[in-house]
């Protein structure tokens, strides 16, 4: 280990800070020299390695109010300390102060270029916004985990500070953060597979080595209840954009839509549009572009008063080895500018 | 396409004619294909006046 003591900051909520308890959530941050609570556990751990010169400690709502000013402020109060190292929590299953020591760790990082470890458990709403950013050890529920949980800690943050090689998240005992590593094995993808195959027959635990994105659980619009004075908007992933791709959208693994008004046309005529997509063969939809946007169809249901309206503008990207994340913030982004351009429903149709 | 549409949650879905075709069948002459388009549309907005709490694939329908 090297042989020049790290200097630690270690960052505690009000009520392992030694405060109280809910009645003191609304403190504001203060920093005081040394270790406070959980902070001696840490200071005995690393011993001759480091040393914890100070403890910042904050409430809990004071930080979830307003998390990141707050947690700038809280920074401002480290960096005085010229740390090596920041370590926060173990927050466990407490939500805010999870939250607080992931936006910390986060801040840290961006501000003050230094590791920062904190640690949570499972369900801790701060491991989902911050596992990305930040390593979180996992620790169990409720301070009966403690010891295990700071010696997880603080073996990490030994670990960063020096530059070690760090481990994969099951052996460093950290959340995964979504980082695919390249490495040599002996044994081909078709062994490790059956090896897999036959422990998960077995019942037996077994770790995959890449993992599987999360899908987001959609919550289901209510329902339209008059039609006939709705406003209803097209929308597409297959690629239709105005000719020349204006936009640049991608042609796979888009990041970009585009929003293409169609005002007064009764139908999209195939000069005006190219189909821009490396996942399906768009001959027929470059034909017809009403294939996949139906201007000419809903005109119709315009005329004879089905709907109300025709949103006069569509919607498209690109739908081919589209990151899930990416296509999940597009989505979002689609759905608040027809918010605001006062639409009642869309119609997406897929390639 | 619809199993992976449902799969992934989508709340309303109804079947296309194919992948590269979704709104649309190259084989019927124009008018019949516009019939076929707007069947669609009118069973997607069928979709969009029934309430759903999980994923539910709706049939098309004649406007």
């Amino acid at each position: 280990m090297a042989s020049k003591k790290l200097r630690v900051v270690h960052y505690l909520n009000q009520f392992f800070g030694g405060w109280g308890g809910e009645e003191q959530a609304h403190r504001g941050p203060q920093i005081v020299d040394g270790p406070t609570g959980p902070g001696k556990a840490i200071q005995s751990l690393l011993a001759a390695n480091g040393e914890i010169v100070a403890t910042a400690i904050c409430g809990d709502d004071y930080v979830g109010e307003k998390m990141n000013e707050a947690a700038a402020e809280i920074v401002q109060l480290i960096r005085r300390y010229e740390p090596d190292v920041v370590i926060a929590g173990p927050a466990f299953e407490a939500g805010r102060y999870g939250v607080a020591c992931g936006a910390i760790c986060k801040k840290i990082q961006e501000t003050l270029n230094i590791p920062a470890v904190t640690g949570m458990y499972g369900e801790n709403p701060g491991v989902n916004l911050f596992h990305k950013d930040v390593y979180i050890v996992q620790t169990g529920d409720s301070v009966r985990t403690m010891n295990e949980a700071i010696t997880r800690m603080v073996n990490l943050a030994l670990k960063l500070v020096a530059g070690h090689k760090i481990g994969k998240p099951a052996e460093d005992g950290y959340f995964p953060r979504g980082i695919l590593v390249n490495e040599q094995s002996e044994r081909s993808g078709a062994a490790r597979a059956v090896a897999m195959l036959l422990d998960k027959l077995k019942g037996q635990p077994f770790e995959p080595e890449v993992l599987q994105p999360t899908h987001y659980p959609v919550s289901p619009a209510p329902r339209i209840k008059d039609l006939s004075t709705a406003t209803i908007a097209l929308v597409t992933d297959g690629g239709l954009v105005p000719a020349g791709n204006p936009d640049g959208i991608e042609s796979r693994n888009a990041t970009r839509f585009g929003g293409y008004g169609f005002k007064g046309s009764d139908s999209l005529t195939a000069a005006d549009y190219d189909v821009n997509h490396s996942g399906y063969a768009t001959v027929f939809a470059c034909q017809n572009p009403n294939r996949l946007i139906p201007v000419d169809a809903m005109r119709e249901l315009e005329r004879d008063k089905t709907i109300g309206k025709l949103h006069e503008r569509f919607y498209s990207t690109t739908g081919v080895a589209t990151r899930l994340e990416m296509a999940r913030q597009m989505g979002q982004a689609i759905a608040a500018e027809l918010k605001s351009e006062g639409v009642s429903g869309a119609i997406l149709t897929s390639t | 396409m619809t199993p992976i549409s449902m799969m992934v949650g989508v709340p309303r879905v109804v079947q296309g004619v194919k992948i590269v075709n979704p709104m649309g069948n190259e084989e019927m002459d124009p008018e019949a294909e516009q019939r076929l388009r707007r069947d669609i549309a009118t069973g997607a907005l069928h979709a969009l006046q029934t309430d759903v709490k999980v994923p539910t694939l709706f049939d098309r329908h004649k406007a």
